[in-house]
């Protein structure tokens, strides 16, 4: 019988995260944008977490784009992006949910934004 | 250590850049969402995935996880930078329910869907509306016109697709940036519509 191929790509992104698979804090959605804070020092972090400082220290970027660069399922980057944040590497600029904010105005910035590229 | 960011610097957002919105770009396989990503996307599109255990069990711990199901979905994904403070992404989401934790995680906060139908395969869209409608999302229906898909009129295709009667359809090639620009511009209107109807 073959293996099962994925058994040990399941296990691995947990290793990464210590084993959990909820952040600490719930405030990551795809579209968060995220950066670093450039203060700290990297030492001491695991090696996934370099490669998200090192990424993020050029500017903002979302959740889902620091998933997809990295090849790191969301919810693990969720996990350690929420861990970074923790210990002050990174931090955080408003995304969707925390931006309720003027639903209409925003809606008419994104209609007037789309048809300015026609 | 060699890093894999080494090769090629990713595109930052601007600096002025404070607001994020997303859109679900909503269709079965292979009706274009990653076409009409690519389009319309200033990035190159980026391809994410989310593990998850079907029929919506939680997995919090990984005891006993070799006794589940699970599964990897990918979604693509694109970016465009409408105004120095807004960046929209566009999120290809596979229209089957089952996978209701991406489901909730994805529609939380999204502007509305835009759901992608081939007239060649209509009833293959029924199942990507159904899980729109049950998420409350608002939406519009681009017909994306393949090469040698019948093209019906658009009572037609309207009652095969039981729309209410506000709901935007419009047809669109994807691979066509202009018209998959209307078509999200015919979303975020009616969205618009239904923001200023809201008592």
């Amino acid at each position: 019988m073959t293996p099962r191929r994925n058994e040990r790509a399941l296990v691995r992104p947990h290793v990464v995260t210590g084993g959990r698979a909820r952040p600490s804090r719930n405030v990551f959605d795809v579209v968060t944008l995220v950066l670093a804070t450039g203060d700290l020092p990297r030492t001491g972090l695991t090696p996934e977490k370099v490669q998200i400082v090192e990424l993020c220290l050029g500017g903002a970027l979302s959740v889902a784009e620091i998933s997809g660069h990295l090849g790191l399922p969301v919810g693990i980057t969720r996990v350690l992006l929420s861990d970074l944040v923790d210990s002050g590497h990174l931090t955080t600029r408003a995304g969707a949910p925390a931006a309720p904010a003027p639903k209409v105005r925003l809606l008419q910035e994104v209609l007037d934004g789309l048809r300015a590229r026609l | 250590m060699d890093s894999a960011l080494a090769s090629e610097p990713p595109p930052y957002l601007p600096d002025t850049v404070r607001t994020s919105v997303k859109i679900l770009i909503v269709g079965h396989f292979a009706v274009g969402k990653t076409t009409y990503i690519g389009t319309l996307s200033e990035i190159r599109p980026l391809r994410t995935e989310e593990r998850m255990t079907q029929a919506g069990a939680a997995v919090d711990d990984l005891a006993g996880i070799k006794d589940k199901t699970t599964t990897t979905v990918a979604m693509d994904f694109g970016r465009l930078t409408l105004t120095d403070d807004i960046v929209l992404y566009l999120f290809g989401t596979p229209g089957q329910e089952r996978f209701s934790r991406l489901w909730d995680d994805l529609a939380r906060g999204a502007l509305g869907a835009l759901i992608l139908v081939d007239t060649a395969r209509l009833d293959r869209s029924f199942a990507a509306m159904d899980v729109v409608e049950k998420q409350g999302l608002p939406y519009a229906v681009a017909v994306n016109h393949f090469d040698g898909s019948p093209s019906f009129p658009e009572d037609e295709v309207r009652e095969a697709l039981d729309l209410a009667p506000g709901t935007p359809l419009v047809t669109c090639d994807a691979r066509d940036r202009r018209s998959s620009t209307e078509a999200l511009i015919s979303l975020v209107d009616h969205l618009l519509t239904l923001d200023t109807e809201q008592p």
